[in-house]
């Protein structure tokens, strides 16, 4: 039963994703569409960062605020990727400690 | 020659593979403890090794795994957690659209239909900043790179924690729970440097969706964030997209 379950949710996850690339294949979209889709990127991560964030400790919105400024800070700074999730982790750790 | 020009092309192709695999370091380092945790929250719940690893496998799409199980565990009906999943991984039909769009001159329709399965938040987003290493016609390699090596982790940091049950002391998983935002703010920051308009974009994404989440499932308020977000950057960055 669980197994019928995973295979449901795996075709409603599975078909949202491969669909767009066929779409692409057959459309040609006007200009505005394609600026459209091409912020789609920023505005996902937006989206992802924000409110999110605020619940990586569960009622304390103030460790994952920090943890995001420091993130911010170090990756305008110019820091590695890796370096700037391992910073962060870190912060969490310290703060939750 | 002809030989040589095989070579040339193998030698591209790797290379391009292992870029990928190098740009996907992060979302692969960030998996590994969510995965983990995932799976030992749901054996923990009751799925065997072979579901939890299953479900991992061919699901692929984290925060709707521990929604799931939560739900398996609550009795919820196949419909009713098949349709949550639905709602909550609707987004990634937005973030491919906009992904397939951009790849389509580089990756054929066979190359497309692989990545996009693996196409998750973070590989979407990696994948995205990363483009300008990817533009010339072995491209597809480079995102297998990224997204495979993502796959790879989240699947088997699975299996190893229904396995191990609590490899990683709890307050240490816990405090991993910051890595995929630290990831997602460090792919942003760097593009705001360069164009301070794309963070416009970003912020008004994220204001309408802390406003949508109030009235609709996180899943739907995503989704409205990043349509309306996007949308205010075809006004935004009109001149820019020329």
């Amino acid at each position: 039963m669980i197994i019928l379950i995973i295979i449901g949710m795996a075709i409603v996850t599975m078909v949202p994703r491969f669909v767009p690339a066929f779409i692409v294949n057959h459309m040609i979209f006007k200009d505005w569409i394609n600026n459209w889709l091409q912020s789609i990127p920023y505005a996902a991560l937006g989206a992802l960062i924000f409110p999110g964030v605020l619940l990586v400790k569960e009622d304390q919105p103030h460790i994952g605020i920090i943890g995001a400024l420091i993130a911010i800070i170090l990756s305008y700074i110019g820091f590695n990727i890796i370096l700037v999730v391992v910073a962060s982790i870190a912060t969490v750790y310290l703060l939750t400690m | 020659m002809a030989e040589e020009m095989i070579e040339q092309k193998q030698y591209t192709k790797m290379a391009m593979f292992k870029q990928g695999v190098i740009t996907g370091i992060p979302i692969t380092l960030g998996y590994i403890p969510v995965a983990i945790t995932f799976g030992v929250l749901s054996f923990q719940s009751g799925l065997s090794l072979l579901e939890l690893t299953l479900m991992s496998a061919l699901v692929f799409a984290g925060a709707s795994q521990f929604m799931g199980v939560n739900m398996i565990v609550a009795n919820a009906s196949m419909i009713e957690i098949v349709i949550a999943t639905f709602v909550l991984n609707f987004r990634h039909f937005i973030m491919s659209l906009s992904f397939m769009n951009s790849i389509r001159d580089h990756v054929s329709l066979k190359g497309r239909l692989g990545v996009s399965l693996g196409l998750t938040d973070e590989a979407f987003a990696v994948a995205s900043m990363n483009q300008e290493k990817a533009n010339n016609n072995q491209a597809v390699y480079f995102y297998i790179g990224i997204f495979l090596s993502g796959y790879l982790a989240w699947v088997l940091g699975s299996l190893v924690g229904g396995v191990l049950g609590e490899v990683i002391p709890e307050q240490l998983s816990q405090s991993m729970g910051i890595a995929l935002y630290a990831l997602f703010i460090s792919l942003l920051v760097p593009a705001v440097k360069k164009e301070v308009r794309y963070g416009l974009v970003a912020l008004i994404a994220m204001l309408i969706n802390a406003i949508a989440v109030q009235f609709m499932s996180s899943g739907w308020a995503i989704v409205v964030g990043t349509l309306l977000g996007g949308l205010s950057g075809v006004v935004l960055l009109k001149e820019k997209y020329g």
